[in-house]
């Protein structure tokens, strides 16, 4: 009896488990599932390549998500510009430089940053950000991939910074002494030997970080202006792949072409973000094998 | 010498420059939220209807939605995510499921937000008949928070001693009762903290509710679970961008944001304190 019982409870705790596993391969089928009948009236080749993304037009309707594709990946590019030199810096400052009482403040500070919904980002997008970018740049509207891209930023900061942090931590103590032995100062044992030898580590936090950029939807939608054309530069406003499902699917009407190439959409943005996790994951994994 | 000291000095200043930089960004988001939400609240803001157009009156039926969407998300998130934590930790060998169900936990918190929202339109909208509703949007966003669950969970667990679940072993108790007597009473805290955590964002997410049940304006509080409900964030969105007198409503959508953040600062804190209080109960 109590054989049984015990039985039944790992059991029950064991598809508990799976079900992880389910809701993530349920993800993946139901966008197939629901973008395939967008492509009996759109070609591959059209959907993937052209940049004319035009649902709603009179005479012939074309999707294309060639414009969506560069403006993501533009986004995407400027933040990274922003946040790795940034996140990693914090976090070679929170591992070395920082004292234990700054550090104990310190680091509450990129948590609470965690913490702020995209939302609201968003919003001190239009009102603080964007102001400040036509000032400054003297361009009637601040609402573009710029402004787009900074907030992106302060989204994948947290994660970059506290990733990289474990992986400067978890360097080898006797790395450290060994090259300050050598004569070498703190400073050029951070630069030589620490961020070399965390290096996997950092790179799988800032593809992470990569990751939410890419996924993120709330501030590029409110921040970005939305234009669904393809980007001039990064001063033109932009429409990324998650700005036009937000947009477009609260008002087109279920099981329409432009429907299901909504889900398309979104099927192309579960993968990218499904390869940048991944490849995230493999990375990390050889440093920790490898640290081990 | 005294380059490499001067480089050095350099470089610490780089460092140094680059946490103040994120901590201005910190001060400047709260200073700004602060200083112009501050005035809006007052009494009939949080506790009234948004009138005349949505350009006056409070918020309080936003409020009581992200509160009804957040018990749903619980309701889910936390009885599987903790499961699957017991399952992954007290349970589980390192075998080739084992490994496929971690790897899916790592995907799955890397599945942009939007994506969870299709996600919910065909399985709760559309495959469950639930429609637009409480319900759907909680169960989105309830499968969103289900990798945070588990991750804060299994931690809390690692944090049991070994000896603890022996001690039981040894004593002739069942895995289970082992489970259920000396390791979830002192995990239970930590669980509780990180899955709080995890409630917190999902009540700031505003894309997974898009479609799944967030309303533009409802002058009443939601009758059932299966009805639509406005919500803080969506408030919020919309008050930003979507409203017809974006500049008259501009102190109602600074109002909105700090009532989010002081929000989840609570939901964040009270996790903290359910921690702190626990932690002395065990000494005790």
């Amino acid at each position: 009896m109590k054989r049984i019982k015990e039985k039944i409870i790992h059991g029950l705790f064991f598809f508990n488990g799976v079900l992880v596993v389910m809701v993530l391969l349920g993800i993946f089928a139901l966008l197939i599932f629901t973008a395939i009948p967008a492509f009996k009236e759109i070609r591959l080749s059209e959907f993937i390549f052209s940049s004319n993304w035009n649902p709603t037009s009179y005479v012939k309707s074309s999707y294309g998500i060639g414009a969506m594709l560069v403006s993501t990946f533009m986004v995407t590019l400027g933040s990274l510009l922003i946040a790795i030199p940034l996140g990693i810096g914090t976090a070679a400052y929170l591992s070395d430089v920082a004292s234990p009482k700054v550090r104990e403040i310190a680091k509450p500070v990129v948590e609470i940053l965690a913490g702020i919904p995209s939302v609201v980002i968003g919003f001190l997008g239009i009102v603080l950000v964007g102001p400040l970018i036509a000032k400054i740049f003297h361009i009637p509207n601040g609402l573009n991939a710029v402004n787009g891209s900074i907030l992106l930023a302060i989204m994948a900061l947290p994660t970059i910074v506290s990733m990289s942090e474990d992986a400067l931590n978890s360097v080898p103590k006797s790395y450290i002494e060994a090259s300050l032995a050598l004569g070498a100062s703190h400073w050029q044992t951070i630069v030589k030997v620490k961020i070399p030898a965390a290096l996997s580590g950092i790179i799988a936090a800032c593809m992470l970080g990569m990751g939410r950029a890419i996924g993120e939807t709330m501030t590029v939608l409110m921040a970005t202006g939305c234009a669904p054309a393809m980007p001039e530069g990064f001063f033109s406003a932009v429409r990324t792949m998650t700005s036009t499902i937000a947009i477009e699917l609260g008002e087109v009407p279920y099981y329409t072409t432009h429907y299901y190439a909504l889900f398309g959409v979104g099927l192309v943005l579960f993968i990218i973000t499904f390869l940048v996790n991944m490849t995230s994951d493999i990375i990390l994994h050889k440093h920790q094998r490898l640290s081990r | 010498m005294r380059i490499k000291r001067f480089q050095e000095k350099l470089g610490f200043l780089f460092l140094s420059f680059c946490m103040v930089v994120i901590l201005l960004i910190l001060i400047t988001i709260f200073y700004d939220i602060i200083s112009k939400g501050s005035s809006k609240i007052s009494w009939e803001f949080l506790a009234a209807s948004p009138s005349n157009g949505m350009t006056e009156g409070g918020i309080f039926p936003a409020i009581v939605g992200t509160f009804l969407v957040t018990l749903i998300t619980a309701a889910l998130a936390i009885p599987l995510g903790m499961g699957c934590a017991i399952y992954l930790n007290e349970y589980a060998k390192d075998s080739k499921i084992t490994r496929l169900i971690r790897m899916s936990i790592r995907n799955l918190s890397g599945v942009p937000s939007i994506v969870y929202g299709l996600f919910g339109v065909v399985l709760f909208v559309q495959l469950m008949r639930l429609d637009t509703s409480i319900l759907s949007a909680g169960l989105t966003l309830g499968l969103m928070t289900l990798p945070w669950t588990i991750t804060a969970s299994e931690e809390a667990l690692k944090n049991v001693p070994n000896s603890y679940r022996q001690g039981a072993l040894a004593l002739g108790a069942t895995k289970w009762q082992s489970i259920k007597t000396n390791v979830l009473p002192y995990a239970v805290p930590g669980m509780l903290t990180g899955t709080i955590l995890g409630l917190s964002r999902a009540a700031g997410e505003t894309a997974p509710i898009l479609f799944t049940g967030a309303a533009f304006f409802l002058p009443f509080i939601p009758k059932s679970l299966f009805s639509q409900f406005m919500a803080l964030p969506y408030h919020l969105y919309i008050m930003a961008t979507q409203h017809h007198a974006i500049e008259k409503v501009r102190p109602i959508a600074y109002g909105t944001a700090l009532v989010l953040v002081v929000l989840i600062f609570l939901m964040n804190l009270s996790a903290i304190i359910i921690r702190y209080n626990l932690r002395k109960v065990k000494k005790g």
